[in-house]
């Protein structure tokens, strides 16, 4: 029991936002049990990452190969983890808070009937019961909890972690685990991309809008801006429960979670549950006509006023910038 | 966060209906320098208006609402956001039905226009209705939905448009000032809110479900509790949507079963008074961040509300079926223990006012008022007593009793009342030192504001054979009422009676200013001989009754206040509020040191003789007169004066001496066949033969002592509030007089004989239509009672004087059908001359 | 078609949760309770796929004996039937939930027949474990996938779309099998008002369970520290909109 393993999360050979964090957690933890930090990527597609992870202090990257591995399946990845965990007898499994992250290592817990903690935001590991906060609520409320468990397999919250570099040996093993073919069922067998530009999630500008904005036209002002800044159209529960926007454009505790250079509300009061997906944006401009809202107070910036006349005003201030 | 200002002359806190009218208001009278705040944000700080379901059935048979929510209908219509729709009261019961036909009456008297439909023409109106079974409607054209935020903000904005007000949303009140004063009340001083504080000359709480809580902060009371009223929206409908429109179909109230279904927009809104009491404390209500709509907008309590479901099914199975149920609340609105409005200046603090305990549908109308009372010293949109928070006494501010009352009167929102329905619960809060005897008695206890007063006693029955008297034909006539009132009438007149007046409210004044302090508070000259008695009316400062009371010479420096039960609460209030600064004058409630026993009858003085060796007769112990005298040992002050018209003496003892008392008198009153008498002969047959007017009934602000009759042949020198205005209209020939009439058939259309009930019944004119006065006050019958030693049936109203004449004949409205009446002329039809209360 | 949908009780609260004195649990004296919003979702896509294709659906919740109100709730909204694990009224833990579930669908089961799909919710609102329904198919030996936002029924098999940063990842799985569903597959119908007096008549199947604690246990809730900046009024109306060139040049997103 010697281990730390983190699963470092990629998409196809991409790091996910939040790997590297993982990674970087993981050694520090490692350093203070005086424990060694492994990372395992799964599939061949991530076999090139190794290097970059040994600059974030990985002594040992495991490149999971098997042909059910081609790509992303949350049984068949959880199977995998959970094989390599036991053969290297990690202390301690950690990966990414994110939706897949979470499935894979849950998976992973549930076949070596152990424990999981989703999306800690604090560790305090002592002799055998370890103490930590966790996320409720999407960040709402938070849980103070203790975790008997003889490995521990846990998440970290999103966006509340930096990664450091740190050089570690960074040798490369690969691991085939033994996976029964019926796994092939959970994985993707068919990825459907959709042009709809830039995605919400990644965008460096989210333009969102809430009940101030009152109908689905009234967004049209606000595509157009997220246009000029290449950026995407956000929205509340409330545009969505309204059958304003689609619910893919929802930012909140159970739609997207964004983490954008700037995220403009606009009539978004910015009840908790909204705030807990918009709370990643490095920057907040809130345009309200109540300078008392949630939102607002919030902010690093407002424009007190009636969105449909100052929207309209910024496109206009941008495009003359523009050009 | 912008600061507040460090003063202002008026600081309205919360800015719901109530609120935001009172400031618009009162910058419409003229005051400056105004500060409204809230809690919340704006235009909807999340209190009871932002769920209110907005609309107003005119109709009221209470005078003041019915004066409040026309008058406020009116402003909604003014400010262009009151759109008519009709509405329907609808019956599933026969007693409903009486009950609507009541309706009618009450609309004929406010000049309401509605009409009673079948259940076919019920579904004319709205095709959706299974008129199966209903047995009719009360259908009310006029009915309206309005925009109560819109018009919020609107008065909010004219206040500020004159540049006499600030507003401050999410601003919370922390505390409230006070600052002592060494004679009188503590005075209002300064609201702590967390952007700072204001200094202010009055502060106005009008907060809703949280007013209890603010005023505590100052250590006044606001009585009301925050109670739930569930409703719920369910849609879509086609038929409302194809209408297109906000309302389209009248509301319909399904009266039975204390439920309403109004129309909002494609959907329909369905609320209920039908479910068990649910009340929440005013400290204890969520914050905005809190709820997770509003801090008025709990969630449903789903099993409360499920057999109202039913209910609507019933009634409009066909379209609410499958409607879905899209937002459903207990919603909290305040009610108050008799379900008033608590309206004024608290008892305890001076210039903190009150303006609490108010719905939508009287919202603009209550801000006048109360703007005018801040401005003028009272309203003149109309008299205030039935909500002036004063009128209620300490027992009645306490948690414990607010609750008891308003889980009584909840499910009686939409209830039948009837006018002299009695209270079930806090009873015997206040007994006399009687009350073992008179429970001995078979005593019927009324309650009056926590008074316990025999309205007759069971003993008596045997004089209703002897006097031959019969019961009223109609079970609602009948009701809370009994033939042996007459009876016990009829044998004080012939004999003797004892009365229990124990529920009195006496205040002793005392001090070197006291004579000047008492000349300005009555109209009439107080500043007579000591043991003295004066009948004098108390005004406003616009002339009109605030109060009539008796004051007894007690000594060169003491005078003895005596009022009723119902108006103690507000007299006291006056009373204190004007003493002078200086502490010249001391006020005492004597209330519940004394107790007061009536003896009435031709027999009285040769029964209370037996016990005294004072000469007692007219020539020793003239009529108004007040003496010292032992009664069989006990002290006592003797009164010779009478409500009922008979030959007698107010008895006031001590409370500990009140049993010994009461059992020497009654042992004395043996040979003279002495009974017990009820309050339904001081305060209905014995009262009204002899033409007293009683306060809140013909007496209100409304109305002159000119006008009622009350007016003396000369004015006194002293300088009195209302004065001014008095001499005016003395000067004036009145508009409208104070009449007797009796009724001259009692037979309705289906052969039953009625007997009105004293309920604003409407006079009409031979032609059936409404009377109304020069200064626009309809004619309505303001007492009605039996005169037993008359044989007639007496009714009391105001007239324009072509009508005020002895033998005009009228007509009086009666659950809608019509009797014919005749004016009596005077008042005081039994004995005018008075002879046997002098001799 | 024979669907089970687990769904939670979960407490509705505003923008800020309440906590009791002890930090134990949400202050719920105010607050109404709700079905976690991905189970809500749920529940109607299963209805939605009954009406397509004839079957049955039953709800299945873990909770106290209150919780029965979700139960009726989902059967207002066309639910057929309702089976209910009922606890004491402490919050239990994902391993203790899982175990528990599983036993009363295995019960289920050996009575009526397996069913052809389990669906969960992808994550309750409240404690968020994101593995209870993982636990539940891992135990049972059945494919799960969460994150669903699109199900399509073919004949003995199932394709269940998952939304990702830019596109859908699409899975087909054979029967039976459970599924994680996510919030926005559709938009959940309201009651009726005869499906709510309707479902006051259901019969609920109770459970009883032997499941025993896992090894994450609460030791405390309490509120994150409030995160208020201090906002730069940029100005008041559209004549602020030259300023915000400003701070989208300085930010570097112009």
């Amino acid at each position: 029991m010697s281990v730390v393993l983190v699963m470092v999360e990629h998409d196809r050979g991409a790091l996910v936002p939040g790997a590297l964090e993982a990674l970087t957690f993981g050694r520090h933890l490692a350093c203070d049990l005086g424990l060694s930090l492994h990372g395992v990527t799964i599939g061949s597609s991530a076999d090139a990452l190794a290097k970059q992870l040994g600059h974030y202090g990985a002594e040992v990257i495991h490149q999971a190969h098997h042909e059910i591995l081609c790509d992303y399946g949350p049984q068949a990845w959880g199977e995998t983890v959970a094989q390599l965990a036991r053969s290297i007898e990690a202390a301690v499994i950690i990966t990414t808070g994110t939706d897949s992250g979470n499935e894979v290592i849950a998976n992973a817990a549930a076949r070596m009937d152990l424990p999981m903690v989703a999306n800690c935001t604090k560790l305090l590991p002592r002799q055998g019961l370890w103490e930590l906060v966790r996320l409720r609520w999407g960040g709402s409320l938070l849980e103070r909890a203790s975790l008997d468990a003889p490995v521990k397999i846990l998440t970290l919250a999103p966006n509340r972690f930096e990664a450091t570099l740190e050089p570690g040996a960074g040798k490369t093993e690969s691991f085939v685990p033994t996976l029964d073919p019926c796994l092939a069922q959970t994985v993707v067998r068919r990825r459907v991309v959709e042009s709809k530009g830039i995605s919400l999630a990644s965008a460096p500008v989210v333009v969102s809008g809430g009940r101030g904005v009152k109908s689905a036209a009234g967004f049209a002002p606000l595509e157009e801006l997220a246009d000029l800044l290449g950026g995407a159209v956000g929205c509340s529960r409330v545009a969505t429960n309204n059958g304003w926007r689609p619910h893919s454009d929802q930012v909140g505790q159970t739609g997207t979670r964004i983490a954008p250079q700037i995220y403009i509300a606009c009539g978004i009061s910015g009840a908790i549950q909204h705030w807990v997906g918009a709370m990643g944006a490095k920057h907040i401009l809130a345009i309200n006509t109540d300078p008392e809202a949630n939102m607002v107070h919030k902010a690093d910036y407002a424009i007190i006023g009636d969105l449909h006349e100052i929207i309209p005003a910024i496109v206009d201030a941008v495009r003359t910038a523009q050009n | 966060m912008n600061e507040v200002p460090s003063r202002a002359n008026v600081v309205v806190i919360g800015a719901g209906i109530v609120g935001n009218c009172l400031v618009g208001h009162l910058a419409r009278l003229g005051w400056r320098d105004m500060v409204l705040i809230d809690k919340g944000p704006l235009p909807n700080p999340g209190g009871s208006t932002g769920h209110a379901s907005n609309f107003i059935f005119p109709t009221d048979h209470n005078k003041e609402m019915a004066v409040l929510t026309l008058e406020s209908q009116r402003q909604y219509e003014e400010m262009g956001v009151n759109t008519t729709c009709g509405g329907i009261e609808v019956a599933r019961t026969e007693a409903r039905m009486e009950e609507l036909r009541r309706r009618m009456t009450s609309a004929k008297a406010w000049g309401i226009e509605a009409k009673l439909l079948s259940p076919r023409e019920v579904k004319e109106e709205v095709p959706f209705i299974n008129e199966d079974i209903i047995l009719g409607g009360f259908y009310t054209p006029s009915v309206s939905v309005v925009d109560s935020l819109r018009a919020g903000t609107i008065m909010r904005e004219q206040a500020q448009e004159k540049e006499v007000l600030e507003v401050f949303a999410n601003t919370e009140v922390l505390d409230l000032e006070v600052e002592p004063s060494p004679f009188k009340r503590p005075r209002i001083k300064a609201v702590v809110t967390d952007r700072g504080r204001i200094e202010a000359d009055v502060v106005v709480i009008a907060c809703g479900v949280w007013s209890p809580r603010i005023a505590t902060m100052a250590g006044a009371t606001i009585p009301l509790t925050p109670a739930v009223h569930q409703m719920a929206d369910v849609g879509p409908i086609e038929i409302l949507q194809k209408t297109g429109n906000e309302i389209a179909y009248p509301i319909v109230r399904d009266m039975d079963t204390f439920m309403y279904e109004r129309q909002s927009a494609g959907s329909m809104e369905v609320g209920s008074y039908a479910h068990r009491p649910i009340f929440h404390r005013p400290d204890e209500i969520p914050s905005n961040a809190e709820s997770a709509l509003s801090p008025t907008e709990l969630p449903l309590t789903q099993q409360d509300f499920d057999p109202q479901l039913e209910d609507a099914l019933d009634l409009m199975g066909d379209i609410l079926e499958t409607a879905e149920i899209r937002y459903a609340i207990n919603g909290l609105l305040s009610l108050t223990p008799d379900a008033m409005p608590v309206l004024g200046e608290t008892v305890e603090i001076a210039n903190l006012w009150s303006a609490a305990a108010v719905w939508i549908k009287e919202g603009p109308a209550i801000a006048q008022m109360v703007a005018e009372w801040m401005t003028y010293g009272y309203p003149h949109v109309c008299d205030p007593h039935g909500s002036d928070i004063a009128r209620l006494y300490p027992h009645e501010r306490t948690e414990h009793h607010i609750r008891a009352r308003c889980g009584e009167h909840f499910n009686k929102t939409y209830g039948i009342v009837h006018p002299r329905e009695q209270w079930a619960t806090e009873r015997g809060m206040n007994r006399s030192p009687f009350y073992p005897r008179q429970e001995a008695l078979k005593a019927e206890f009324y309650d009056a504001r926590g008074w316990e007063r025999p309205q007759w006693y069971g003993v008596n029955k045997d004089l209703v054979v002897c006097y031959e008297l019969e019961t009223r034909p109609h079970e609602w006539d009948n009701r809370w009422w009994s033939s042996i009132i007459s009876a016990e009438h009829l044998h004080m007149r012939d004999k003797v009676g004892m009365v229990d007046l124990s529920a009195f409210q006496i205040f002793d004044v005392q001090g070197p200013g006291v004579v000047d302090y008492i000349e300005k508070m009555t109209v009439n000259k107080c500043d007579r001989p000591v043991g003295s008695s004066i009948y004098t009316p108390v005004l406003t400062e616009g002339g009109g009754f605030r109060s009539d009371l008796t004051v007894l010479r007690l000594g060169d420096f003491h005078y003895r206040i005596v009022t009723g039960a119902f108006d103690g609460g507000r007299d006291e209030y006056w009373f204190r509020k004007n003493l002078p600064e200086d502490g010249s004058v001391q006020f005492s409630n004597m209330t519940s040191a004394i107790c007061t026993l009536g003896v009435w009858g031709p027999n009285a003085q040769a029964m209370v003789s037996k016990l005294t060796d004072v000469d007692l007769s007219q020539q020793h112990f003239r009529y108004g007169k007040v003496k010292d005298v032992l009664i069989a040992g006990i002290p006592t002050t003797m009164f010779r004066v009478s409500y009922v018209g008979e030959s007698g003496w107010e008895i006031y003892t001590s409370m500990q001496h009140g049993l010994q008392r009461w059992d020497a008198l009654w042992e004395a009153g043996q040979q003279f066949d002495v009974r017990p008498v009820g309050m339904g002969v001081y305060g209905t047959t014995g009262r009204m033969e002899k033409g007293y007017l009683l306060m809140g009934a013909e007496l209100e602000s409304e109305y002159t002592p000119v006008e009622a009759g009350l007016a003396r042949k000369g004015v006194k020198k002293a300088d009195f509030i209302g004065k001014e205005a008095y001499l005016k209209a003395r000067d004036e020939q009145p508009v409208a007089k104070i009449c007797a009439l009796t009724m001259d058939d009692h037979t309705d259309g289906t052969g039953v004989k009625r007997f009105p009930c004293g309920g604003n019944e409407p006079i009409l004119t031979l032609d059936g239509d409404r009377i109304v006065d020069g200064k626009g006050r309809v004619s309505r019958v303001t007492s009605a009672g039996i005169g037993p030693s008359l044989g007639k049936f007496i009714l009391f109203s105001y007239l324009p004087p072509k009508y005020a004449v002895a033998g005009t004949k009228l007509k009086v409205m009666y659950m809608n059908a019509l009797f014919s009446v005749t004016v009596a002329g005077s008042t005081t039809l039994f004995d005018p001359e008075n002879q046997r209360m002098k001799s | 078609m024979r669907i089970l949908i687990c769904i939670k009780r979960v407490p509705a609260p505003g923008a800020k949760i309440p906590l009791s004195d002890d930090g134990q649990e949400i202050d719920t004296t105010y607050l109404g309770f709700t079905t976690s919003p991905h189970e809500e979702c749920a529940v109607e896509e299963a209805v939605r796929i009954v009406e397509k294709v004839g079957g049955e659906t039953t709800v299945l919740t873990l909770g106290p004996p209150a919780a029965e109100e979700q139960l009726r709730y989902a059967v207002s909204v066309r639910a057929n039937k309702a089976a209910h694990v009922v606890t004491d009224t402490t919050d239990w833990g994902p391993e203790r939930t899982a175990s528990a579930l599983t036993q009363a669908i295995r019960s289920m089961e050996a009575k009526e027949g397996p069913f052809d799909m389990v669906f969960f919710g992808n994550e309750s609102a409240d404690s968020a474990g994101y593995q209870v329904g993982i636990r539940v198919a891992t135990a049972m030996g059945r494919p799960i996938v969460n994150g669903i936002k699109e199900i399509e029924v073919g004949e003995g098999s199932v394709t269940a779309r998952r939304q990702v940063d830019g596109g859908f990842e699409e899975y087909e799985l054979n029967l039976p099998l459970m599924l994680g569903i996510k919030e926005g597959i559709n938009l959940p119908r309201y009651p009726t008002m005869k499906g709510r007096l309707a479902s006051r008549k259901l019969a609920v199947t109770p459970f009883e369970t032997t499941a025993k604690c896992g090894g994450l246990s609460k030791i405390e809730l309490f509120q994150p520290k409030e995160q208020t900046s201090n906002t730069v009024v940029l100005g008041h109306g559209p004549e602020a909109a030259a300023k915000v060139v400003d701070v989208l040049v300085d930010l570097g997103v112009m």
